[in-house]
């Protein structure tokens, strides 16, 4: 592979949900329309092989950007690129359809994501159906044995049904789904956060194993910093839609420079720390619809300087090894690298 | 002072009769909580620790019922209470706190109506004196501007306002007892933070103890003094919690603990257990953890081991029989987590 670029790039990119009341009922009540900025000038890279986390709190935009990098939500403003063809540029209909095999998606709920009344072997056959991956039944039946050993479940698996088997191996099956288009880049929006501990490593190791196996690229949606430590390789922080801070692993968790990131690290719970009192956090996230002025982070931080925190929204300023912040405390030096 | 346990669980089967067989979600489960105790009860999916809450405030529904064991609240045997007596004992006694806060609120009634019902029921108070404790409960568990808020409804609160709400309304009666399942399950990381600190804080100032049912181990680890690990509806090891997590005794906890990503360690390959959690029909003989045991010997298959003494607690398995000499201790060598 030649290509020196990033494998998965975005640009700019930002949804907004028109959230308002019918157009009567604003009428009468004398409203006006209400909008919901789910992602704001949203911007990152992803090198081939490697896994980028997605991190932040419900109402972060986690989930849309994850729509809209799949190609299932069009971006308001901005690009989302992959392997060189932009997802959603007029008239390359060719470019686009031939991307769409090489990217799929795993769900966080795999009782959800699987049809009750087929049997999993039609389920993982339906990608290769769809993409005419195999030349005749035989070979696909052949093909579903393939991926169904390849996570871990037996080829006879196929005949049953998706209640037959437990939360782990559901999941299992939805990655083997995943896998059976042959896609390069996987998206997984909270893979395991509905599996329990135990499963949640059996599952965690596979999708390493695989990514190594097969050279994946994965864009990792999650809430858990540490599942997050665990499987990527850059780490970006989500407020209210925004990017605050994207940093290669190590660097995020042994020196987070953005008040967000440290907050979120001291406020996780630890396995060390017996009978610690966390309360360093200070009031809530605030409503999606209704997000603060300047810095949205401003009213929970301690560096709020009560100005420019205030009035402007920072920009995203690049420190350099990989690493960004989006903060005018970092930018005017007022937080330095070491922790307060 | 006496010094016997605030809550005693002696040997505690649920069962549920069904067509296709009894069904023992807990299955012989002994504990017990001192005053001003914080106690975890941790488990997977399928292990009994919801019921098990249940059972406490006599909360099970038909078909299911106590088979046998007890519940002692101070001393006194509360499993053959009377429902009208139970329902004196909830909200008085016992408070609880459950992982979804809007299903413990009722959506059609002002959130201080609901505490001033709580508070009037239990004590023998007045509506101006119930009001007014209300204010000062939702002010406690730090709701800005308690005296306004008292008259919004449920849905005109965030999640984690809610859960403030609903754990003013566990303590407005002033319980010995807390019992509160998966309290911060449903919440934020940074809220969770809050209310684990608020939970904590509250039960020490007023002496109460708590029973702290939970999946997860960060949130153990943070908040409570002992730790009950329960496995298919068995307890599987209890002990102070810097024990239990540092130095698990049982196989099934030392996979647990291994298996746990944390945000400390570096990225190295998750340690695995093999198969997951049997599910109530299927619950293996023996120690029900062997199928799933790398240690498991001969034994394991055939008897059921009962929670044997340790130094400061019990667990449950057969590598710490102290008849068996040549095994004694066996599991102590690689009983490290992380």
């Amino acid at each position: 592979m030649s290509d020196p670029g990033p494998f998965v790039s975005t640009r700019g990119l930002g949804r907004v949900f028109d959230v308002s009341k019918p157009w009567l009922n604003r009428m009468i009540e004398r409203e006006e329309k209400v909008f919901l900025t789910a992602a704001e000038n949203v911007t990152f890279d992803i090198p081939r092989g490697e896994t980028f986390a997605l991190v932040g709190e419900s109402g972060s935009g986690k989930s849309t950007i994850a729509k809209m990098i799949v190609g299932l939500l069009r971006p308001s403003s901005g690009t989302v690129t992959v392997d060189g063809v932009d997802l959603f540029a007029q008239g390359d209909l060719a470019g686009q359809t031939a991307l769409r095999r090489r990217i799929q998606m795993i769900f966080q709920d795999p009782y959800a994501s699987l049809n009750p009344r087929w049997r999993v072997g039609d389920i993982i056959a339906e990608p290769v159906r769809a993409f005419g991956l195999e030349a005749d039944a035989r070979a696909i039946k052949r093909r579903v044995g393939e991926l169904l050993e390849q996570v871990g479940l037996s080829a006879l698996d196929g005949i049953k049904y998706p209640h037959e088997f437990s939360g782990g191996q559901r999941q299992r099956i939805c990655i083997a789904r995943a896998l059976a288009s042959k896609p390069e880049f996987i998206v997984c929006d909270e893979p395991t956060s509905a599996l329990d501990v135990s499963v949640q490593s059996q599952v965690l190791n596979l999708m390493r194993d695989l990514q190594r196996d097969l050279g994946l690229t994965y864009l990792m949606i999650s809430h858990d910093l540490s599942v997050v430590r665990y499987m990527a390789d850059h780490i970006g922080v989500l407020y209210l839609g925004r990017l605050v801070e994207t940093a290669p692993r190590a660097a995020l968790f042994d020196a987070p420079r953005h008040p967000y990131t440290r907050m979120l690290l001291d406020a996780a719970p630890r396995l060390d720390a017996f009978g610690r009192t966390a309360e360093t956090v200070v009031g809530e996230i605030p409503d999606p619809i209704d997000r603060p002025s300047g810095c949205h982070f401003h009213p929970r931080c301690t560096h709020n300087d009560g100005t420019r925190c205030v009035g402007e929204a920072p920009e995203r300023l690049d420190l350099g090894r990989g690493r960004a912040v989006a903060c005018h405390g970092v930018e005017e030096g007022r937080i330095g690298e070491g922790r307060p | 002072m006496i010094d016997r346990p605030l809550l005693s669980i002696r040997d505690l089967v649920v069962e549920f009769t069904t067509r296709r067989g009894v069904l023992r979600p807990v299955d012989g489960v002994g504990f017990d909580i001192a005053r001003g105790e914080i106690l975890g009860v941790v488990g997977e999916s399928g292990a009994g620790k919801s019921m098990m809450g249940s059972a406490v405030v006599g909360l099970i529904d038909r078909p299911g019922r106590i088979a046998s064991g007890a519940v002692l609240l101070d001393g006194e045997p509360i499993h053959r209470l009377s429902e009208e007596a139970m329902r004196r004992i909830r909200g008085r006694r016992i408070g609880m706190v459950f992982q979804d806060p809007l299903t413990s609120l009722n959506p059609l009634l002002r959130i201080g109506d609901q505490i001033v019902e709580t508070i009037r029921t239990h004590l023998p108070v007045g509506e101006a004196e119930a009001r007014r404790r209300a204010i000062a409960a939702l002010d406690e568990v730090g709701i800005p501007a308690a005296a306004r808020r008292i008259d919004s409804y449920p849905h005109e609160f965030s999640g984690g306002m809610r859960q403030r709400v609903v754990i003013a309304l566990a303590l407005a009666a002033e319980p010995d007892l807390v019992i509160a399942d998966e309290p911060t399950t449903a919440l934020d990381v940074s809220v969770q933070a809050q209310i684990i600190a608020l939970l904590k804080r509250l039960c020490r100032e007023r002496g109460a103890a708590v029973m702290l049912i939970t999946h997860d181990m960060g949130v153990i680890a943070e908040a409570t003094d002992r730790v009950a690990v329960m496995y298919a509806g068995r307890l599987a090891e209890i002990g102070p919690t810097p024990d239990v997590l540092t130095r698990p005794k049982h196989p099934y906890t030392v996979g647990l603990m291994r298996s746990t990503p944390s945000t400390l360690g570096a990225g190295g390959r998750l340690h695995q257990i093999p198969g997951s959690m049997p599910g109530l029909r299927a619950i293996p003989s023996g120690c029900a953890f062997h199928p799933r045991c790398p240690k498991a010997f001969a034994r394991c298959d055939r008897e059921r081991p009962d929670p044997i003494p340790t130094a400061a607690g019990a667990v449950a398995c057969w590598l710490y029989d102290p008849e068996d000499p040549a095994l004694s201790g066996a599991g102590e060598a690689e009983g490290t987590a992380t």
